[in-house]
Formats: C-alpha cells, sequence, structure tokens
C-alpha cells in the first residue's frame, strides 16, 4: 500500500511539470486571444510555429547534450559556419543541387559536433570550456571565409530559399522539419537502445560503463546529433532570412538552453522528454509572438524570458523538495 | 561436468602504485552460496572487478566450466552469465525499473525497435516471482535502497545469470528488509539454480546464507573453509591476522561532569527523540545497523543538518546549533565517516589540512601566518604519529591509517570538549586501528567526553564506557560497560526496544 | 605520489608558457609595428583592453570553486544603463556612479542568494537565467535608445592618466594586488581554494561555504560595476547592447591563466598574464589590420589547449607510470 502510494506521487510529479507548461501556455493563449482575437487564427499560428520551428529543432540536440550531464555553447556560432558555407557555395556555384548543398550544411555541423564530443569524451574537457572555444573558433572562421561580406537576398537561388520559405499543402516547410525531427527523435529516444543509453550515460555515467555501455561513444553521438541539427538549422535560418552574415543567430544558444530548461530537462542529466522540450520551446515562440499582439513593447521579451525559466527552475526545486519531505514524513512513523 | 563453475587462478591486478590482488585464487561450486569476506581495502571489490570483467588481471587465469576464459570488459562476462549487484546500487534513477532491468538486453522487435510491451510484461512477472509490490514502471530514483536491490536481482535473473554476485547488499538494509533479501537469495539458489558469491561484513549474513567462505587480507588469499568447520573467532582472526583483544587498549579514567545532554532531538525522516548525556572523560559508543540514524544524529550535533525539534544542553546551557561553525566555536568537533570525501584535501599537504579548520587561530588577523601554521601542524603531526615524509607531504600520498589521523589532528588542533568519531578505524589498518584507539584513550583520560559511532562490535564492546544502540530512528537500548554483550546489542539493533538500563 | 607529480609538473609548466606567450606576442608586435614599443603605444594598448578586465577576479574565485557566472556582462549592461538614465535625469554624476556600482553590486548578490538557497540549481543556469533578465531590463528602461550627456570629467576615467600612467592602469593595478593578496595570503583565499577542492570537507570543516560563495558572486557583481563606469566613460554614452558577448571572453582569459575548471587551483598572476596574453594579442592584430574576428579563432584554440594540453600530458605520465610498475 505504502509502495503504491509512493509510486502515484512519484508519476504524478513526472507529469506535474510538462502539465504545468501546457497549463501556462494554455492560459496565457486564452488570455491573449481575449485581448486580440487575432491570435488564434490559422495565420497566425502557422507564423508562430514558423518562428518556433528552428528553436525547437535545436532544443531536440540540446535535450540530448544535457541528458549526458553536457552542454553546448557552440550551435549558434556552427549554424552560422555551416550556413555561410551553404550560401557561399550557393552565391559561387549557382548549378551545385540544393539538395547537395544541404547535405555539406549537415555534414559540416556534424563535424564540429563530433570534434566537441571527442575535446569532451576523450579529451576529459568540461563541456562548457571545449564548447565555448569551438564557439570562438567557429564565429571567427565564419567571418574568415566570408571575408566578412553578407550574402544577401538576391545572391540565394530560389531552390535554396524555398526550403524554409515553400510550404506543402499550406504548411510552411519549417514546420514540416521540425515535425519530422520530432518524430525521428521521439522514436530513437524512445524506442531504441541506443537512444536509451544516452539516457542511462547521463542518469548515472559510472553504473553506465560498469554495466558495459560505451559512455564515450554516447557522448559522441550526442553532440554529433546536437551538430547535425546545428547544421541543418544553419542551413535554414539563412534561406529564411535570405541572408547570411558572420554575425548570424549570435548568441541563440542560450534561447536554445532556456527552452530546455523550461521544457523540464535537468541540467544535472539524465531526465528530459520529446514533449517537454517542445512546449518549451513552445512558450518562447508564444512569448514572442504575443507581445506585439497584447500592445506589450517587444523590448519586454528578454525580460520576461529571463523571469520565466528563472521561476520556472526555482518552481520546480520547491515542487522537489515537496516530494522529498513527503517521503521523508513516512520513513520513520 | 566440473566440480567448479567458476575458477580463478593465482590473479594478480596492480593499479598505479599499489597491487590490489597479489596471486589470489578462488572456487565457486554449482548451486553454493559462498561468502566472500575481509576487512574494507583487503581486495574484495577489486576481486569482484576482476570477476565481472571491468578490470583486465595483470597475471592470472579464469575458467568458467572448466574452460579458460579472457573478459575483454563487462559485455564478456554478461554474456558468459555473470552479474553484480554492487555495494553502492548501481541504477540509473531517471529511468524506470524496466528499463534498470533491460538495460544492455533490451528485448527488440525483429525491425529492432524496442518491445517496450514485452519488456514490462517480463518485469512484472520478475517482479512477482520475487514478491514486490511495485510495477515496472516505477521511476527507480523513487524506490527505496532495498527495493532497488530487489530490481537489481530482477535484472540478473532477466539476463539469465548462473553466477550472481551480491557485494554487500544487506549493508544499508533494515533487519525486515534484509530477510526480504535472505528469502530471495536462497530462492534464487534453489529455484534458479544459481551459483551466489556473497560478500558481508555480517556474520550472521553468512552463518545463514552460506555454505563456504574465502577470506581475502591485504590483497592476498588467506583460505577457504566449510562454514561448518570455522568458528567465527577463527574467522576474525583470518580477517584481522592476529588476536583482536590487543586492538582495545581501554584505560580507566575518571569520568566526570555532565559535558552533553541532548533531549527529545528529532529530525524528518532520520530520526526520533533521541535522549542521552555525555560525561568528561566518557567514551559513549552509538552502534546500530548502517541507516539506522547513528550519523544522521551526530551530523545535527555538529550542525551539518540542525535537528528539527529537541534540545541540545552543552555545558548546562541550551544551545541551537545551526552550523559546524557554532558547534566547533562551542567545543564540539566531528570526525566524519568518509575521511576521503568529507574530511580531507587530498591535493592539500597535511600542514594545511591540520589547520583548515581553525586557520583563524593561526593567522594575524586575516592574514595567513605560514610560520605559524607550520609550527602548529609539525607538533600534531608529531603526536598523532602520522608516517610521513614530512609535515608538507599530499594527503593523497598516504595510506588510509595516516589519513584518518591527519583527520583526527584536524580535530586536536581545535579547541575541544566533545569528540564525534564517526567510524574511526573503518578500512584503516590494524596498526593504525590501535594507534587511533589509543589516540581515544589518552584523550578521555585528558577529560574530552568522546562520542564515537561504530558498526564494529568488538571496537564498541572493546573502547566504550557506555553503549547506545540505534535501530530505524529510535534509541532502543543503553548499556553499561558491565552489562554490554555482543547477543544484547545486536539484539537491540535488529529485533527489540530494551528498557534503558540502570 | 603518482598525483602530486603530474600536478605540480604541469603547472610548473603553465607559468613558464603564460610568460613564453608573452615574449613571443611582443617580440611578434614590435617586429609588427616599428612604433609599438613607444611607451604612449604601449599605454594606449594595454587601456584598450582593460576595460573588462577588472571582471576577471572574482570570476577566477568563483570559478575555483567549481562555479561559473554568466550573467556579469548583462550586469555590466544594466548597471551603466541605470547610470546613463539617472544621469539624464539630472542626478549629479556622484550619485550616478554610485547607483552604478549599487545596482551591479545587487545583481551580484541575487544571483549568490539564489544559488545558495537554491543548492539544486548549478550556478550555470540560475545566471544564464539573470543574464537573460538582467539584460532585458536594461532594454525595457532604455529600449534602442542610447544614453549621454555625461559631465566632462566622467571621460577621464577611460581616457586620462596621472602622470604617466592611464588611470585605468592604477586602479587596475590596485584591484590585482588586491585579489591577489585576498586569494594567496588571507585566510578567505585559503577558504576558497579548500570549497574549490573538495565542498563537503569544507563544510565539516566549520567553513561557511555559503557565506564564501555569496561574497564572492557579490564581488562579481561589484567588479562589473567598475568595468561599467570605464567601457561607459569611454563611450561616453550607453546602450543596453553594450558588452555582449563579453561574459565569455573573460571566462576564457581565466581558464587560459590556470584556473583549474574543475576548481581548487589557480594563481592569480597567471591570471593577469593571461589578460596580457589576450590583450595584447588583440592589440597586435590590431596594428597589422586584422580583424577582431581572427583573435577569436586563436582564443578559442588556446582555450581548448590550456585545458586539453594538461590532461594528455596527465594520460601520458599514468600510462608510462602504469607500465613502469608492471
Amino acid at each position: 500500500m505504502e509502495n503504491k502510494l509512493k509510486n502515484s506521487f512519484a508519476d504524478y510529479f513526472d507529469q506535474f511539470r510538462e502539465l504545468g507548461l501546457l497549463v501556462f501556455i494554455v492560459t496565457l493563449s486564452i488570455i491573449v486571444q481575449i485581448r486580440n482575437p487575432s491570435f488564434l487564427t490559422g495565420e497566425n499560428i502557422n507564423d508562430l510555429l514558423k518562428n518556433t520551428a528552428i528553436l525547437s529543432i535545436l532544443a531536440v540536440g540540446m535535450m540530448l547534450v544535457l541528458v549526458t550531464r553536457g552542454i553546448d555553447l557552440s550551435i549558434a556560432s556552427n549554424m552560422a559556419f555551416s550556413g555561410m558555407l551553404a550560401s557561399l557555395l550557393v552565391r559561387d556555384f549557382p548549378q551545385i543541387p540544393t539538395i547537395l548543398i544541404l547535405l555539406i550544411g549537415l555534414g559540416t555541423g556534424t563535424f564540429f559536433g563530433f570534434i566537441n564530443g571527442l575535446l569532451i569524451s576523450k579529451g576529459r574537457l568540461l563541456p562548457i570550456i571545449a564548447t565555448l572555444g569551438m564557439m570562438y573558433v567557429l564565429r571567427g572562421s565564419t567571418f574568415l571565409i566570408s571575408k566578412g561580406k553578407w550574402v544577401s537576398a538576391y545572391q540565394f537561388t530560389d531552390s535554396f530559399k524555398a526550403m524554409a520559405t515553400g510550404s506543402v499543402f499550406g504548411i510552411n516547410n519549417l514546420i514540416l522539419i521540425a515535425a519530422a525531427v520530432y518524430l525521428i527523435a521521439y522514436y530513437f529516444i524512445n524506442h531504441t537502445g541506443t537512444g536509451r543509453r544516452i539516457y542511462a550515460t547521463g542518469s548515472n555515467p559510472e553504473s553506465a560503463k560498469i554495466s558495459g555501455i560505451n559512455t564515450d561513444r554516447m557522448i559522441i553521438l550526442s553532440y554529433s546529433i546536437m551538430g547535425l541539427l546545428s547544421g541543418l538549422t544553419g542551413v535554414l535560418w539563412m534561406a529564411r532570412f535570405a541572408s547570411a552574415q558572420s554575425d548570424s543567430a549570435m548568441g541563440y544558444e542560450m534561447n536554445v538552453i532556456a527552452a530546455c530548461v523550461l521544457g523540464g530537462v535537468s541540467m544535472g542529466g539524465g531526465s528530459g522528454k520529446v514533449g517537454g522540450i517542445f512546449l518549451g520551446a513552445l512558450l518562447f515562440g508564444i512569448l514572442n509572438n504575443t507581445l506585439p499582439l497584447i500592445n506589450i513593447s517587444p523590448f519586454w521579451q528578454n525580460a520576461l524570458q529571463g523571469a520565466v525559466i528563472l521561476l520556472a527552475v526555482i518552481a520546480n526545486v520547491l515542487a522537489k523538495r515537496q516530494v522529498t519531505k513527503k517521503n521523508l514524513n513516512r520513513r520513520i512513523k | 561436468m566440473n566440480d567448479y563453475i567458476l575458477e580463478l587462478k593465482n590473479i594478480t591486478k596492480v593499479f598505479p602504485g599499489i597491487k590490489a590482488l597479489d596471486d589470489v585464487s578462488f572456487q565457486l561450486k554449482p548451486g553454493e552460496i559462498h561468502a566472500l569476506m575481509g576487512e574494507n581495502g583487503a581486495g574484495k571489490s577489486t576481486f569482484i572487478k576482476v570477476i565481472t570483467g571491468v578490470y583486465t588481471p595483470e597475471q592470472g587465469e579464469i575458467y568458467l566450466d572448466g574452460e579458460r576464459v579472457k573478459f575483454h570488459g563487462p559485455k564478456d562476462a554478461q554474456t558468459a552469465g555473470i552479474a553484480a549487484i554492487y555495494q553502492h546500487v548501481t541504477c540509473y534513477p531517471d529511468l524506470t525499473v524496466a528499463e534498470n532491468i533491460f538495460i544492455g538486453h533490451e528485448l527488440r522487435y525483429p525491425s529492432r525497435r524496442l518491445n517496450w510491451k514485452e519488456m514490462y510484461r517480463q518485469s512484472d512477472e520478475l517482479l512477482k516471482t520475487l514478491s514486490v509490490d511495485f510495477n515496472s514502471k516505477t521511476l527507480m530514483g523513487s524506490l527505496s535502497v532495498a527495493q532497488q536491490q530487489i530490481v537489481e536481482i530482477a535484472k540478473a535473473l532477466s539476463m539469465k545469470a548462473r553466477i550472481i554476485i551480491m557485494d554487500e547488499p544487506t549493508a544499508a538494509l533494515t533487519k525486515r528488509e534484509s530477510e526480504e533479501l535472505y528469502r530471495v537469495t536462497q530462492q534464487l539458489r534453489d529455484k534458479e539454480k544459481a551459483s551466489i558469491i556473497f560478500i558481508s561484513h555480517r556474520f550472521e549474513d553468512m552463518y545463514k546464507l552460506a555454505s563456504r567462505v574465502t577470506v581475502l587480507r591485504d590483497s592476498h588469499y588467506i583460505g577457504c573453509w566449510d562454514l561448518d568447520a570455522i568458528s567465527q573467532d577463527d574467522l576474525i582472526v583470518a580477517m584481522v591476522g592476529r588476536e583482536v583483544s590487543s586492538l582495545y587498549p581501554k584505560k580507566e579514567v575518571p569520568i566526570t561532569d555532565e559535558i552533553l545532554k541532548v533531549e527529545n532531538l528529532s529530525r524528518t525522516g532520520y530520526f526520533k527523540d533521541i535522549s542521552f548525556s555525555l560525561r568528561k572523560g566518557e567514551i559513549l559508543g552509538l552502534t546500530g545497523l548502517v541507516g539506522a540514524g547513528r550519523t544522521e544524529v551526530c551530523e545535527s550535533l555538529f550542525g551539518v543538518h540542525p535537528a528539527d525539534s529537541g534540545k541540545i544542553i552543552f555545558d548546562g546551557k541550551e544551545r541551537s546549533i545551526e552550523s559546524p561553525g557554532t558547534a566547533m566555536d562551542l567545543g564540539i568537533g566531528y570526525l566524519p565517516e568518509d575521511r576521503q570525501l568529507q574530511g580531507l584535501i587530498l591535493d592539500w599537504g597535511i600542514d594545511k589540512n591540520i589547520t583548515l579548520p581553525r586557520l583563524d587561530k593561526f593567522a594575524s588577523g586575516v592574514w595567513i601566518n605560514e610560520k605559524n601554521e607550520t609550527e602548529v601542524a609539525q607538533k600534531l603531526f608529531e603526536q598523532v604519529m602520522i608516517k610521513a615524509q614530512s609535515v608538507h607531504a599530499k594527503a593523497s600520498s598516504l595510506s588510509g591509517g595516516n589519513q584518518q589521523k591527519i583527520v583526527v589532528a584536524k580535530l586536536l588542533a581545535t579547541d575541544l570538549k566533545v569528540i564525534i568519531l564517526d567510524e574511526p578505524t573503518k578500512g584503516v589498518d590494524v596498526g593504525a586501528k590501535s594507534a587511533i584507539h589509543e589516540i581515544m584513550s589518552d584523550l578521555a583520560g585528558h577529560g574530552y567526553a568522546i562520542l564515537m559511532i561504530s558498526s564494529e562490535m568488538s571496537e564498541v564492546l572493546g573502547m566504550c564506557d557506555r553503549i547506545l544502540v540505534m535501530k530505524e530512528g529510535y534509541l532502543s537500548a543503553e548499556l553499561s560497560r558491565e552489562e554490554a554483550t555482543q547477543e544484547k546489542i545486536l539484539e537491540a539493533a535488529m529485533v527489540k526496544t530494551i528498557k534503558a538500563g540502570n | 605520489m603518482i598525483n602530486s607529480g603530474i600536478k605540480k609538473h604541469s603547472f610548473l609548466k603553465w607559468e613558464w608558457m603564460l610568460i613564453l606567450m608573452l615574449i613571443l606576442i611582443n617580440i611578434m608586435n614590435a617586429s609588427l609595428s616599428p612604433y609599438y614599443l613607444n611607451y604612449f603605444n604601449i599605454s594606449s594598448a594595454v587601456m584598450a583592453f582593460l576595460d573588462k578586465a577588472f571582471m576577471v577576479f572574482p570570476m577566477a574565485f568563483i570559478m575555483m570553486m567549481g562555479d561559473i557566472d554568466i550573467s556579469v556582462a548583462s550586469t555590466v549592461a544594466l548597471s551603466s544603463v541605470i547610470m546613463g538614465i539617472a544621469v539624464q535625469a539630472g542626478l549629479p554624476m556622484p550619485l550616478a556612479i554610485v547607483l552604478c556600482l549599487g545596482t551591479a553590486t545587487l545583481c551580484g548578490w541575487i544571483n549568490g542568494m539564489i544559488i545558495t538557497r537554491f543548492k539544486e540549481l548549478s550556478a550555470a543556469i540560475v545566471t544564464i537565467s539573470t543574464m537573460i533578465l538582467y539584460r532585458g531590463i536594461a532594454y525595457i528602461i532604455l529600449e534602442d535608445q542610447a544614453a549621454s550627456g555625461f559631465p566632462e570629467w566622467f571621460s577621464f576615467l577611460g581616457w586620462e592618466s596621472i602622470g604617466p600612467i592611464p588611470f585605468i592602469v592604477i586602479v587596475f593595478t590596485v584591484f590585482a594586488v588586491l585579489f591577489w593578496l585576498i586569494l594567496h595570503k588571507t585566510i578567505w583565499g585559503r577558504r576558497i581554494l579548500a570549497i574549490g577542492q573538495n565542498n563537503t570537507a569544507s563544510i565539516y570543516s566549520g567553513i561557511n561555504v555559503d557565506k564564501i560563495r555569496l561574497m564572492a558572486f557579490t564581488s562579481a557583481g561589484f567588479m562589473a560595476g567598475i568595468s561599467s563606469l570605464f567601457l561607459t566613460s569611454k563611450m561616453a554614452s550607453t546602450r543596453p547592447n553594450i558588452a555582449v558577448g563579453y561574459e565569455l571572453e573573460v571566462i576564457a582569459i581565466v581558464v587560459l591563466g590556470g584556473v583549474s575548471t574543475s576548481g581548487g587551483r589557480g594563481k592569480i598572476h597567471n591570471v593577469i598574464m593571461a589578460v596580457f596574453v589576450i590583450g595584447l594579442l588583440k592589440y597586435g592584430l590590431g596594428l597589422i589590420n586584422i580583424h577582431s574576428q581572427l583573435l577569436s579563432i586563436i582564443i578559442g584554440i588556446l582555450l581548448i589547449l590550456s585545458t586539453l594540453l594538461p590532461n594528455l600530458g596527465e594520460d601520458y605520465l599514468k600510462k608510462k607510470k602504469l607500465r613502469s610498475n608492471t
């Protein structure tokens, strides 16, 4: 009996975060809808999702990295570098098929993610230091390969831009790509052995090693996936804004980390759900999208984001303490 | 057919600087429960890791069913049907019970997709055979240690393990939980025909379960006996390597005024209604099973985790102790159980370690006075007889016993009236052990009041003037030196509450 | 025994490596520009990069304790913006300066309070949040405007000299000496290192760990305020987007300065050398018109190598030792 009670409570708490987040999003949406009925229109929702797509794709990779107890600060510069490389190729060799360009972008991103993973697992660097270094290197290299010049809208081929602006059945490509990434991620995380081993590695690295999991390989894999998604979103970013600059996406890594934390991914590793980060990214998107709709200056955006994240992590700690306390109360009669 | 399901011959394993195993041999018969004993640091854990393929030995051979095998990693040993349940449960707290059971050998559909349905079903079945009442979708982190251990056993079963190693499984369990584990273990042997290596410090565990025992000491193989044929005393001699009585140089000293009195001290979830008093010159023992709340009581007295309610009366005045700083200002010192994690800065020299708690005392204002510091440290270094090149030698370069002496010196550097010692001789060699006991006796003679936590029965009986026993968060007995016997203590620790003595 | 050998070895090497780097950079700079070794040029070079260097000291303390503070640059921005609007609102400059330092100190104190009250949270996540929050508040206050109108004399801080020595150098030297003394000569410094080495043992040794962490984060806020003063003085105006990315440069300098990223080890004089390595490198590359972006590649590589090399060296020595044992 007592065990059952304990289980249900723990399960309840496990669901609590996503549920709380969902309730918060719904409440927020209703309030915004009352103040401005144009919020929940098809067009605006399409817009909102389109704007959230890149953030939510990156959140998948960041979640995996955070699950292994790491962090990746280099993603925004990796995006800029991979995107810039692709853009330069489009500018200088417009005859290359777009799909090949995309693959080159993906490959570049993956390569640098792989290097991050290698430095962190085999080189035993702290993730924050290794990826900080990588961030500098890639941001500088972006400038070098572009020689400080922009690639502008007219220099892109139409098919390149169409990757982000085109649509299928009225749904923007970015949304479709994000949906595909989420489906694959969900399958990978929940239904493949490798996916679960990444979680095991983060949940308890020591015993993962003892039970024969190649933890180094799991870490390298996570950072490589992060790199792959950075390469993907880098190319999409350039296509979407039809402009490649050496400071593209500067500082975007913090948004991604924040979306993950909002979505309930623990910085301590081992836990994080696809559904959670989707909601986290969505909340971020809504905060950005709705401020103008309800006549709040967009300059409030940052402060609101910061405050929401801070409150979310603190609320989480308080809830967890409550659970611990309840459990302790039961221990000695 | 072979006599032995598993045989290890002349295993030697070397780590930088030490030989962790030196020419160790071992035989396991099919369907037996074989106890492995030895003091902390004797090499048991390393030995287990050799069997499970975590370590590759430099020399020696491993035979499985008479065939010579070589494990290149834990995977190999798993495939061979060897599973281990470690001392510290090695689970994944963020994953479900089913995942913990099946990690590394997941069930899949032909498409290689994970077959969760089947994994949950089989896990629930395993849990049912082990008669537990939680289900396979529970998060591992929400289970108690005993429940987690049972999950580990389920995991071993799910891997069709023929050889199961249990590394101190009962260390953190209550009596009832231990019996549950005995039942499961016997069931493993009788129903599943598994061969089991059982490591434990508790003699009753062994005599209850095992048929044979192998003893290791200082990385060496000492011997293997049928349990029917060897007495507990002889086993102790085998483990310790010499007669036990000389280990306890207890001196008779006058016991004077009461210095510390604790009334109804409680901390939610850890201990409740603890009351006792302590007098100058007295050595008060605090014993009971691991997990009974002994350490937690002392941590509250020292202010690491203050108690929720109850009174602490120190030197006649009621005090609230909010932090270790306050406790030390009053004159209460604490020697923590885990000296490497809680007691020492391994990377620092002996001198800097010794002066850390009372840095301000050796400084001129806020300025560090290294000369003064070294002088004080040197004096204590000699007093506790640390064996090291100099007082500047790094703590990490010393043996366990000498490291413990540094932590003792740290206490002596402070102006104390009450000294709390938490398992002061755990994992130290015999020589250092008797040295630490001698220091304790001396301190009592100088009027210090000593509260010692110990799980070692002979140490408690040999050193203490009075003995408190805790059981599941409560004080279950208070025994004077004269009335205390091993049986009474065990009974109070495991079975029932005895009305306080006097 | 082996451990100690390795650490001492690589540590010694690190000091020499920084000195070597400084010498090389100076030779490079001197050969790039015939005017480099002229006092005026060197002092203007030093002035150019010292404004963010104030933050490296508390950051070194924080990282020695195994924590990190990512919000320092946002603190610079917020405190500078507060000072800007204070002046625009007609407050006297000295009061505005006090407001600037007060705001910055408060920002640091809030970080420290959250981190010590909610120990379950890592310093990284808390300061990432406050990084977004603090700069966000700066944006709420000034939106995309700039605040200026600082009195003439305020530019003294960033641009003028006392005698032959730039004012900023004097202030930097004072803080350098102060922080050096705190770390290497006082009981506080010893306690900071103890916490970084072994937090639990420090608690059991009666050290008030929370208080020291709180002090370190608060001092990071205060020093961000000092940086803010000099930066604002140099630019004669302020915007919410000043000092973007400074936190990472500060962290890079601290790591390059040999502060152990897992805590517990480090020397202030090495960190000071690292300030000059980065600063003079920047200046030298500026001399030959190489954009600062190339510098960021070099910083990145230095950052990675400065932790990778000791690790690889340690692995190598361990292997060698193991081989000689068997």
